[in-house]
């Protein structure tokens, strides 16, 4: 293995992959939503429930989620992971399941998860603490910390509120492509500068959805991969780093992790971001697409703003970003990462349907958890 | 061993804004712990804040009513450390990324079981 890089890549390939309930899910648990995707995407695969043997989920209320998802699908894993970084974790999940398949540890893995904060709201008390450090001087959970890190992007760069406003105009571009996306209505720019303030900049409409969905994917190495019903999706590079937890110790408030994962990522597939057909890219606000494709290398450092402008990631445009509409426009049920990955295998299986690529070889799918504290990229192949 | 918040708090609550500095690294840590991030170095003495910051970070959280409306900062302290913070004695406007500020700290209120008070807040220098 090349020093590193520490990747098998091309080893392992996503062969099912399915979402459900996307929008609005009422009548049901967290869990069954979970469920019923899984069973989507291992019928996607052509793989039966018994072969899992390694399962991967976030449950959103239960710390032990893990456990609760094995024993409810009534299967005995040889690796459950119910990881905590937050919406990056099911990139996370890409990477741990290629290494452990790879190694021949397990055979089959399936990662999953559903919530539905809007029909069935959390309980009061959530799995995180607020920072005492952080708590006393009342910043709103979690949209102050990325209106901070906004702020001073805004002040080094001179990156605008109407840059920001075209990542979610973008993201509504593509939505109205995309008949599972949950806000389909017509978004303009000065809807969205015209929107409530929640907490400077960001308006309420730079600000994703909270919104019901689930969705599952499942993962086999290459040669058993050739013999499913659907064509393969190789897993060419997947990296992570974590710099922090609260926003008062990101190291650079305008450099995020994602340039560690990005570039481990890209080298582990041989692959640059001119390469890319598709970036799928964690948008919780508007800023975060803005910060990756500085990050990942698609434009240099405080030029994100600018890459975005006159539609440029909208339908049409010269990069194609979040075409399912994304956290702003589709879904986000509070940890988004998973429906990344499955918007980037439909797009290289050709299954986009209105909105689908005319040239789509190579994706990238970058989660981001925690206030930026998290990011995971998994770069992925026909 | 050290016992961070409720050391670094007990100062507070006696007027003083301390710092953390490593004896072997001369680094000041901000929150307090029991170990140098980075360096794990676990010599630790308390040290006085110049109280001396610059304004790193702002956001403005709205509310209904504008007068109910308050900013969040990160301030970059003299020594080093970023900390999250509150700027008073500031019009909205005037609350900008490079305002040298000044440590202040309102006094125990009546609500002495609330952790908000005694609370660490900026002003403008």
């Amino acid at each position: 293995m090349t020093a590193g890089k520490g990747f098998p890549t091309a080893a392992t390939a996503i062969v099912g992959a399915a979402t459900y309930g996307i929008g609005a899910c009422p009548g049901v648990a967290a869990i069954d939503m979970a469920a019923q995707a899984a069973l989507l995407a291992l019928a996607d695969a052509g793989i039966a429930l018994s072969e899992v043997d390694a399962l991967y989920t976030s449950a959103p209320y239960e710390a032990l989620g893990g456990m609760e998802l094995a024993e409810y699908l009534g299967i005995v894993p040889r690796i459950v992971d119910c990881n905590r970084t937050g919406g990056s974790a099911f990139e996370v999940y890409v990477q741990q399941a290629a290494l452990a398949l790879a190694a021949g540890l397990i055979d089959c893995a399936l990662i999953a998860y559903g919530s539905n904060p809007a029909s069935n709201p959390p309980p009061g008390v959530g799995m995180t603490r607020q920072s005492p450090w952080e708590a006393p001087y009342k910043p709103l959970a979690p949209i102050s910390s990325y209106a901070l890190a906004t702020s001073r992007h805004m002040h080094l760069y001179g990156t605008t509120r109407r840059q920001l406003a075209e990542v979610a105009v973008a993201a509504r571009g593509w939505a109205r492509l995309n008949p599972e996306a949950a806000a389909r209505d017509p978004l303009t720019i000065d809807d969205v500068l015209a929107a409530r303030m929640v907490s400077d900049p960001l308006t309420v409409r730079d600000c994703c959805l909270f919104n019901d969905g689930a969705a599952a994917v499942v993962m086999v190495r290459a040669d058993r991969a050739a013999d499913c019903p659907r064509p393969p999706v190789r897993i060419l590079g997947a990296a992570h780093a974590v710099t922090h937890r609260e926003i008062s110790s990101m190291p650079d408030l305008t450099t995020t992790g994602a340039a560690i994962s990005g570039a481990q990522a890209f080298a582990q597939a041989g692959l640059g971001p001119a390469e890319v057909d598709l970036a799928m890219l964690y948008d919780a606000f508007t800023i975060t697409p803005i910060l990756f494709l500085e990050d990942l290398g698609f434009c240099p450092k405080g030029e994100g703003g600018r890459f975005v402008a006159d539609g440029a990631i909208a339908p049409g445009g010269r990069l194609a970003v979040n075409t399912n509409g994304g956290g702003l426009s589709c879904v986000h049920p509070g940890m988004y990462g998973l429906f990344l990955l499955v918007e980037a295998v439909r797009q290289l299986r050709g299954e986009a349907g209105e909105r689908q690529l005319p040239h789509c070889e190579i994706a990238v799918a970058h989660g981001n958890g925690g206030v930026l504290s998290s990011q995971a990229t998994v770069i992925l192949g026909k | 061993m050290l016992h961070p918040e409720e050391e670094w708090r007990a100062h507070l609550a006696e007027g003083r804004f301390m710092l953390q500095r490593s004896r072997s690294t001369g680094g000041y840590v901000f929150y307090p712990r029991i170990a140098e991030p980075g360096t794990g170095a676990d010599d630790l003495e308390w040290v006085a804040a110049s109280g001396d910051g610059v304004v790193h970070a702002v956001t403005i959280v709205r509310k209904k009513d504008p007068a109910d409306s308050y900013n969040v900062v990160l301030v970059d302290l003299a020594e080093g450390p970023r900390l999250m913070s509150r700027i008073d004695d500031a019009p909205p406007e005037k609350v900008v990324i490079g305002l040298p500020v000044k440590a202040r700290i309102l006094p125990d209120g009546e609500r002495l079981k609330d952790l908000s008070r005694p609370l660490l807040v900026f002003v403008p220098a």
